[in-house]
């Protein structure tokens, strides 16, 4: 979906019509609608979020208490691992997804037989349910009877407890996001690189470039909007990612998967509402920090086709 | 023409969303005047057992008493069902009676202001559950189902067949886990799957800390005393992690579920499992024939003589104040009919008991399973047995499961998961807005 939003952004910064503000032969009343749902579903909420991360609240009444919701919630000694954590999932995630998805809609935009095919099965994951793929994987990541390990044993190798070892519980979410995400990433790589005029890889042609210097020279710097796309959409989703990791750890064993997400859900699941309203305008505040800028430094160095 | 049409959508989204706010509050109208006929409602969560108690209890009511009906309603467990009853409560849309939790959840529920206290019922109650619903020395509840233990269930089978005894020190439970080691059986049954089950340990222990210190939940809710600094407390933490450092556990805990545990127990795979007892009939009921093969001891400490049962107090069935007039008369017979050994009778019949009730006067058959009739021998001796931690004080970190499965998978040592715990707990503590944190 916010896929097909980025491509007319990409359009829009080259030659657009520079024609004037045209009056516009709608009356503005016609936001009204939308306005008043926008406010009152997006606005009003964000808005008393920040007021209500600053009281100590229970369904039946409310406490003003200052910052002292953010004290303890950056004092709670999983929120630093799981601050940690949650840029690792982040970078690895969507890093995975660049260079995978890349690959992919390299090989799915060549001459291969049954091309349709295959890019529906890379497509698929991304339409089954986030909780499906969890509770699946978990079952098949199971250390002593799962299919990953039986399949590895019959290769004499004894495999990890993929979600129990906690040297390896959030790789492994992190491989099963990656899995299921992948098939955007590649649909928004041949987008880009469809839409690469012919002509260069006919001048390149002529010129007896080989296909790693097709690739290099064409395909890499020409599917850079594509590139930007993928890297924000992944990144977002990483660092605000909490079904996938809740599915199949719980963020466990013990902390060892926890991500920022998932520690505020703990809170809110313990009662305490004032420190995870809290924990969602720090995540928010991040989330902001860490996008905003990364997206205006992407967009500066887009090109034209 | 085109503003009309949108004026009546707006107008009719309106009418919606307020009619969806009053749905809730439907049925109180209806039945009144009936003749003397009352309708109560009944809010209980959807566990299929609880359901079978809940109805069996409506209809021997309704037999002794034709004018009053009860209707019984569901709601889901877990902290989803915790938010319905809070949001219930505060919009004044509660049912007429309602289960809920007894002891600190039930404190969070602001009795003094939402439940309508039942005094006339305190001499039917056991001293342990008035302790569990009381609140500014008044009661707010009746009994729904029985006490349960935080205990250790055994294989019998496996314990004859090697010679072992019923531990009651910590020392003795370890000799008998290393012969059993010996022998080829899992000592220790522990499945991390399901996190709450790795808790047993700290919260199973709590008689013994009791022992050790009286008076410890009083002190540790006005802060003045640490999980960390009181080696009684600290114990449970202790055992956890030389369970596991011993290799006294299965090779599948981390990932083994309850229902894992509970095959591996009843099939003597695993020797002995420290979990509530009122699992027993799920074991029992998914290894028929077992009935009398696992047995119940309370969790050892380190003074046999003081060795003691940690037990967890049953739900209890509340009124809350919107309930009034007729009604309120209704739910009021109704609680004391549950709080009578009618109504034991009646939740005996509808499920097999996992444990003794509270309600004075009220006898478990002889049918129980083996596992109940141990934990009755603790209840029935003076001073074998105490409230577990969370009836006793409001204090209870969110995080202990997480903490207990570090412990018991080596991730991390006894003494730094105490220190953590106690992090933890001062959360909910300040929280609740108590005195001293």
């Amino acid at each position: 979906m916010v896929s097909l939003e980025a491509r007319p952004r990409t359009r829009a910064a080259g030659p657009a019509p520079a024609a004037g503000r045209k009056r516009s032969p709608y009356s503005s009343w016609f936001y009204l609608p939308a306005a008043i749902i926008y406010a009152v579903l997006f606005l009003v909420p964000t808005v008393t979020s920040f007021y209500f991360s600053l009281t100590r609240w229970s369904i039946f009444d409310s406490q003003f208490i200052g910052f002292d919701n953010y004290v303890t919630f950056f004092r709670e000694p999983a929120l630093v691992s799981g601050l940690w954590h949650t840029v690792v999932y982040a970078v690895l995630t969507s890093g995975l997804k660049v260079v995978l998805g890349l690959g992919l809609a390299v090989l799915l935009t060549s001459q291969i037989i049954g091309r349709g095919y295959l890019r529906s099965v890379v497509f698929f994951p991304v339409l089954v349910s986030t909780i499906g793929v969890g509770l699946t994987f978990t079952i098949l990541m199971d250390p002593e009877e799962g299919l990953i390990n039986e399949s590895l044993s019959l290769l004499g190798i004894q495999g990890p407890g993929w979600l129990t070892d906690p040297g390896y519980a959030l790789v492994s979410v992190a491989l099963v996001d990656v899995w299921k995400g992948v098939g955007l990433a590649t649909l928004i790589y041949i987008a880009g690189i469809v839409s690469i005029p012919q002509e260069y890889f006919e001048a390149a042609r002529v010129d007896g470039a080989t296909a790693w210097q097709n690739f290099r020279s064409i395909v890499l710097p020409l599917a850079r909007p594509a590139t930007f796309t993928v890297i924000l959409l992944s990144l977002i989703g990483g660092l605000r990612s909490f079904d996938l990791i809740w599915a199949m750890t719980r963020g466990g064993p013990g902390f060892t998967s926890d991500v920022i997400a998932s520690v505020i859900y703990k809170q809110y699941q313990a009662g305490f509402y004032g420190l995870s309203t809290a924990g969602n305008v720090v995540l928010f505040l991040l989330v902001t920090a860490i996008i905003f800028p990364l997206s205006r430094y992407l967009n500066s160095k887009e090109v034209d086709l | 023409m085109k503003r009309r049409q949108i004026g009546l959508a707006v107008f009719s989204a309106a009418t919606l969303a307020l009619g969806a706010c009053s749905a809730g509050s439907l049925g109180s109208s209806d039945e009144e005047g009936g003749g003397g006929k009352v309708t109560l409602s009944f809010l209980t969560d959807n566990q299929p057992e609880t359901v079978k108690i809940a109805e069996g209890l409506a209809k021997d009511f309704t037999a002794k008493n034709p004018d009053i009906t009860v209707n019984v309603e569901t709601r889901p467990q877990g902290t989803e069902g915790d938010n319905i009853v809070k949001t219930r409560l505060s919009t004044g849309d509660m049912t007429d009676v309602f289960m809920y939790n007894s002891g600190s959840l039930m404190q969070a529920l602001a009795p003094q202001k939402n439940l309508t206290a039942v005094d006339d019922f305190a001499g039917q109650l056991d001293d342990n559950f008035k302790k569990a619903v009381g609140s500014d020395g008044k009661i707010y509840g009746v009994p729904f189902g029985n006490y349960m233990a935080g205990a250790i269930l055994y294989n019998k089978e496996v314990y004859d067949k090697n010679g072992l005894k019923v531990p009651t020190t910590w020392d003795e439970f370890q000799a008998n886990n290393a012969k059993l080691k010996a022998a080829g059986v899992d000592p220790v049954i522990q499945t991390y799957g399901e996190t709450w089950t790795s808790q047993l340990f700290i919260l199973g222990d709590y008689h013994n800390v009791e022992a050790a210190s009286p008076g410890w939940a009083d002190q540790y809710t006005k802060n003045q005393a640490k999980y960390a600094t009181t080696p009684a407390a600290k114990a449970g933490f202790d055992h956890l992690q030389q369970v596991h450092d011993a290799g006294y556990v299965n090779k599948d805990f981390a990932s083994a579920k309850l229902t894992d545990g509970l095959n591996k127990l009843a099939k003597g795979e695993g020797a002995q499992y420290p979990i509530l007892s009122a699992m027993v009939s799920q074991l029992i009921a998914d290894n028929p024939g077992s009935e009398n093969k696992i047995g119940l001891f309370a969790i050892p400490g380190s003074d046999a003589a003081r060795n003691g049962l940690t037990v967890w107090a049953p739900n209890g069935l509340y009124i809350p104040s919107s309930t009034t007039g007729d009604k309120l008369e209704a739910a009021k017979k109704f609680l004391g009919f549950v709080a009578s050994p009618d109504g034991c009778a009646s939740m005996g019949q509808a499920s097999t008991p996992t444990g003794p009730y509270a309600v004075t006067g009220c006898k478990l058959p002889d049918s129980v399973p083996q596992a109940v009739k141990d934990m009755q021998t603790y209840i029935d001796k003076q001073g074998a047995s105490s409230l577990a931690l969370e009836f006793l004080s409001p204090v209870k970190g969110p995080a202990l499961e997480q903490i207990c499965v570090e412990v018991g998978s080596g991730i991390r040592k006894a003494d730094a998961a105490a220190k953590l715990y106690d992090e933890d707990v001062k959360k909910q503590a300040q929280q609740l807005g108590l005195e001293g944190w």
